[in-house]
């Protein structure tokens, strides 16, 4: 099978792979650079299961070739913990929103390009958000209160808190 | 103070963090197919386009010849059948001479890459000889000219069951009104994120080795031993965590036994990892069942009799068909007083993908048509349903009709806290058109009382290692499918040791290294490898006690454990470190070790059948639902779901209600859209968009009420969680629509079309198909005071 060369940003890392040019980005993550924490329920852009960030915005993996991603900066969930977990990772584990976990991924990407544009986003925005991540365990409520939590806590970090409308302010 | 009342507790019932909530936030969870080994081949296997047909001979051989391409297997050379239940061994790893459904595997390739396999798969021809198929139950019971499998009592039944326990004429007799309602429920698949995986190895001393995402590996073990004609103890198996399972990885798969032959024929690890299509072609999931149901009462509400029949789809082959035939009769009468109950039911083969266990295995379906069928009786007699509901709860201790044993019961109070708390009476046909309450009661079993396979030996072992440095490893065969059994284990365990969850290692689901458990299936993990736990924690404890207690000079019962810390409840100041006092344990009686065992208490039913019903103890469940129809559109909005759930006692309420939550959502999904639907033997919606499934959008807000009646058979009281509560909630958004709206739709799921033809006045109602049930089975009730009453005489009651 002819391959080529694959110049990706991960992670803030700078990566290299062979791979045919077909393979989707999901394939080149998993199979070629190692990164196993991306998962596929479909390989269809159906389930969200893939969802990783490029530049900042969630998309599916299944459906983007690499070569689509140039130089943009590329984050799945193996960048998203330094050497402590991220708000939405311990919120997540604190509050049990992920059961079997295969989906969290997905769910923690998506949330944090969410809290990125809305740190105070409200409960229809979180699930308009997340309405393309299905999760079979939890029945969604977990992970709201999760995400919830997680941006309360981002929120108290940066100074700023929640309003009536979703909106933030400045704490004064 | 009884074992199940103790307030002392300090791991139990605290909202822990899951041992493994750290891995998976981080995505370093392994699932089988994030294994990667060294010279890993890919395996695809070929399955049938025709729902059923005859295999003239297939070629292989250009795909032999494919470059990359390792080897290939066809079902000559695996030809001893498998299944899960030793009464249906009906499944072979490849067809050998017949498919049965579309997706039926006949052929595979192990190749360098999985692209080479799939387009290998291409090249091998199979000449079938198309044969007429049955694509449903009506179809099956009509058609015995077209039979699928040559076993079974006729045409296409697989089997017939026929019981009248107690008498039922005697009690329709006295009855002052009867009622009979006929419903039907579709069937539905499990949808776990996670495709069903699984990698073999065949190391350099011959053994074997698979990783797979199964539920029971033990199960697995077994029937790659029996297939592949190895001695089990060759064998390895070992159960990744699952990406959800929901029952559909409960089976042994022909991917399983597949990979495992590939690996031994080309010499290398092969994996296999399904495509979304094919996991809805392996499905194993809910049963399509017809039902029927006749209820005798007295103008004041009690039931006198119940008649109930079933008729089930179970696709192309047994599967757990057996068992879930059995199931959708069996808990009827565990939850309200029915003195005298007949059950007959069917299940026949169709050439659709094979169903089998999902949550709720077998019972959501009578549960559904039992409660709405509750709902139109006081109807009729002019009763208040939830009164109805709450009056009529059977006794704890009771012995049922059928001869279930009801021990704690927490039915009545899950009752009574969703009606207090979702103010059911005051808003029940008061919420003003287009909105309406409605209510259900349920029950589910804490663990089948008997194994799948008969034997005596236990249905739960755990095995514990205390190492010199303090270190604490559980080793269990249980599977975590993300329900968090590895939790239940590690809590047990440091609540009996008196150490943290966090300082303990659990090993589970490794056939090597672990001692059996039979899998994560009938609601069983935490009742009975948290009782195995208990025991082999407690053997522990007893000898690190004991040397602490003879190092501080105090007895041993004065001594508290907890947090690490061994201390003298008398003088606080005199304490070890949990690990000093190991080292003295050690140094005393030698390497720290010691295993537990759980088999169930024995049931008390004496009848052919029952072996499926019996548990240690049931759970209970309550749920109301409020809901708005759209008159336009039909479409049912779900406001909101209360749900009460007799867990016995939360070993940690988060996990509790976490399963709570996800039942509540997989029912909604059930009643409103999930349906397997299939047009000339192909499945119509085989994809995650296509096969709806409620999304972030649809999920209304649930309030989850736990209810603890300390059970004496679970481990600190507990009881099941993990399933029991998706039953009411299916029900009592049928009867939520019917106060809605004014409308009965008999049937899930309750699809806009379904509410608008009813609104219209076009809704056809259920039909249950003309069955020739066999001869009844007379069973006479054992009495719960004295249950000696030699019922042992009449040859009909034996096992």
């Amino acid at each position: 099978m002819h391959k080529i060369r694959i110049q990706l940003k991960v992670n803030g890392e700078d990566r290299e792979c062979l791979a045919p040019v077909h393979h989707t980005l999901l394939e080149v993550l998993r199979e070629e650079l190692g990164l196993m924490g991306t998962k596929h329920g479909c390989e269809l852009g159906e389930c969200g299961t893939c969802t990783v960030l490029v530049d900042g915005h969630p998309i599916l993996s299944c459906l983007a070739l690499p070569v689509e991603c140039g130089d943009r900066e590329i984050t799945t969930v193996e960048g998203m913990a330094g050497a402590t977990l991220h708000p939405l990772q311990e919120a997540f584990a604190a509050l049990g929103a992920a059961q079997c976990g295969y989906c969290t991924p997905g769910f923690l990407l998506t949330a944090a390009a969410l809290l990125r544009d809305k740190p105070a986003a409200t409960r229809q925005e979180i699930a308009e958000a997340t309405a393309g991540n299905l999760c079979r365990c939890t029945g969604y409520l977990k992970i709201f209160e999760a995400i919830e939590m997680a941006a309360d806590r981002m929120r108290t970090e940066t100074g700023t808190e929640r309003t009536e409308t979703g909106g933030e302010r400045s704490r004064a | 103070m009884p074992e199940e009342n103790r307030q002392d507790l300090t791991v139990i019932g605290q909202p822990l963090v899951k041992v493994d909530a750290a891995a998976k936030v981080t995505g370093q969870t392994v699932f089988a197919d994030d294994l990667v080994l060294p010279r890993m081949a890919f395996a695809r296997l070929l399955r049938s386009p025709h729902p059923h047909a005859r295999i003239r001979s297939i070629d292989v051989s250009r795909a032999a010849a494919h470059p990359g391409v390792l080897a290939t297997l066809v079902g000559a050379e695996l030809p001893i059948p498998f299944g899960i239940l030793p009464v249906s061994q009906d499944e072979h790893a490849l067809c050998l001479d017949k498919v049965r459904f579309v997706g039926d595997p006949v052929a595979a390739v192990a190749a360098l890459d999985e692209e080479t396999a799939e387009a290998a798969l291409a090249l091998i021809k199979v000449d079938y000889e198309v044969l007429p198929s049955v694509m449903s139950i009506d179809e099956a019971l009509a058609r015995e000219d077209v039979r699928i499998h040559d076993y079974g009592p006729h045409g296409n039944v697989h089997k017939e069951v026929s019981f009248d326990f107690g008498k039922v004429d005697d009690g329709f007799a006295e009855a002052d009104h009867v009622r009979e309602d006929t419903f039907f429920f579709e069937g539905n698949t499990h949808l776990p994120l996670e495709q069903h995986a699984a990698v073999a190895a065949q190391g350099p001393d011959g053994k074997l080795t698979l990783w797979s995402a199964t539920q029971t590996p033990h199960y697995v073990h077994r029937a790659l031993a029996k297939v592949l004609e190895m001695p089990a103890a060759h064998i390895r198996v070992i159960a990744c965590p699952n990406g959800g399972g929901f029952g559909g990885k409960s089976d042994p798969f022909s991917h399983e036994i597949v990979v495992a032959k590939l690996s031994m024929k080309t010499g290398r690890p092969v994996k296999v990892t399904l495509t979304r299509e094919e996991v809805f072609y392996c499905h194993r999931g809910r049963h399509p069942v017809k039902m029927w149901i006749r209820t005798g009462l007295k103008k004041d509400g009690r039931i006198t009799a119940m008649h109930f029949r079933t008729a089930l789809d179970g696709g192309a082959y047994g599967s757990y068909g057996v068992a879930s035939l059995y199931y959708t009769g069996a808990l009827q009468t565990v939850t309200y007083a029915i003195p005298r109950y007949k059950f007959e039911g069917v299940r026949v083969f169709t050439n659709k993908p094979p169903c089998g266990p999902k949550r709720g295995h077998g019972t959501p379906q009578p549960r559904f048509a039992l409660e709405c069928h509750i709902d139109k009786f006081c109807a009729d007699l002019g009763l208040d349903p939830a009164r109805w509901r709450l009056d009529h709860t059977v006794a704890p201790g009771t012995i049922t009709a059928n001869q279930m044993q009801v021990r704690t019961i927490g039915l009545r109070e899950c009752l009574q806290r969703v009606l207090e708390k979702s103010g059911y009476e005051g808003k029940r046909g008061r919420m003003g058109s287009g909105r309406g309450i409605g209510l259900a009661g349920s029950s589910y079993i804490s663990g089948a009382g008997l194994p799948i396979y008969w034997n005596a030996m236990p249905h739960s072992g755990v095995q514990i290692k205390i190492d010199r440095g303090g270190g604490v490893t559980v080793f269990c065969g249980s599977t975590d499918i993300g329900q968090g059994s590895d939790s239940v284990l590690a809590y047990v365990v440091a609540e009996e040791l008196g150490i943290a969850p966090k300082d303990i290692r659990v090993v589970t689901a490794d056939t090597d290294l672990t001692p059996v458990d039979l899998g994560s299936y009938s609601s069983r993990v935490t009742l009975m490898t948290g009782n195995a736990a208990i025991e082999a924690a407690r053997k522990l404890r007893a000898l690190v006690l004991g040397a602490a207690a003879r190092k501080l000079e105090v007895p041993a019962e004065r001594l508290k454990a907890a947090d690490g810390r061994i201390w003298d409840t008398a003088d606080p100041s005199r304490a070890l470190r949990f690990a000093e006092a190991v080292v003295l344990a050690e140094a005393a009686h030698g390497t720290l070790g010691a295993v537990g065992s759980y088999s169930p208490p024995r049931s008390v039913a004496k009848w052919k059948g029952a072996g499926v019903g019996p548990t240690p103890t049931y759970s209970y469940s309550a749920a109301a639902v409020e809901v708005s129809v759209d008159r336009e559109t039909g479409i049912v909005r779900v406001d909101k779901v209360w749900i009460a759930h007799d867990v016995g006692r939360s070993i940690n309420p988060l996990l509790v209600i976490g399963q709570v939550e996800g039942s509540v959502y997989m029912g909604l999904g059930e009643a409103l859209m999930e349906e397997q639907v299939f047009r000339k033997g192909l499945h119509k919606i085989p994809s995650l968009l296509e096969y709806k499934s409620p999304t972030t959008l649809e999920m209304p807000p649930v309030e989850s009420i736990l209810v603890e009646t300390l059970d004496p058979q679970g481990p600190y009281g507990a009881k099941e969680c993990g399933q029991g509560p998706l039953l009411p909630v299916i029900p009592a958004l049928a009867n939520a629509v019917y106060d809605a709206v004014g409308v009965r739709i008999d049937e899930v799921p309750i699809t806009p079309e379904k509410v608008l033809a009813a609104l219209d006045d076009r809704y056809r109602r259920p039909q249950m198909p003309a069955v020739a049930y066999p001869e009844t089975v007379p069973v006479a009730p054992l009495a719960t005071a004295a249950p000696a009453a030699a019922p042992a005489a009449d040859p009909a009651l034996r096992p």
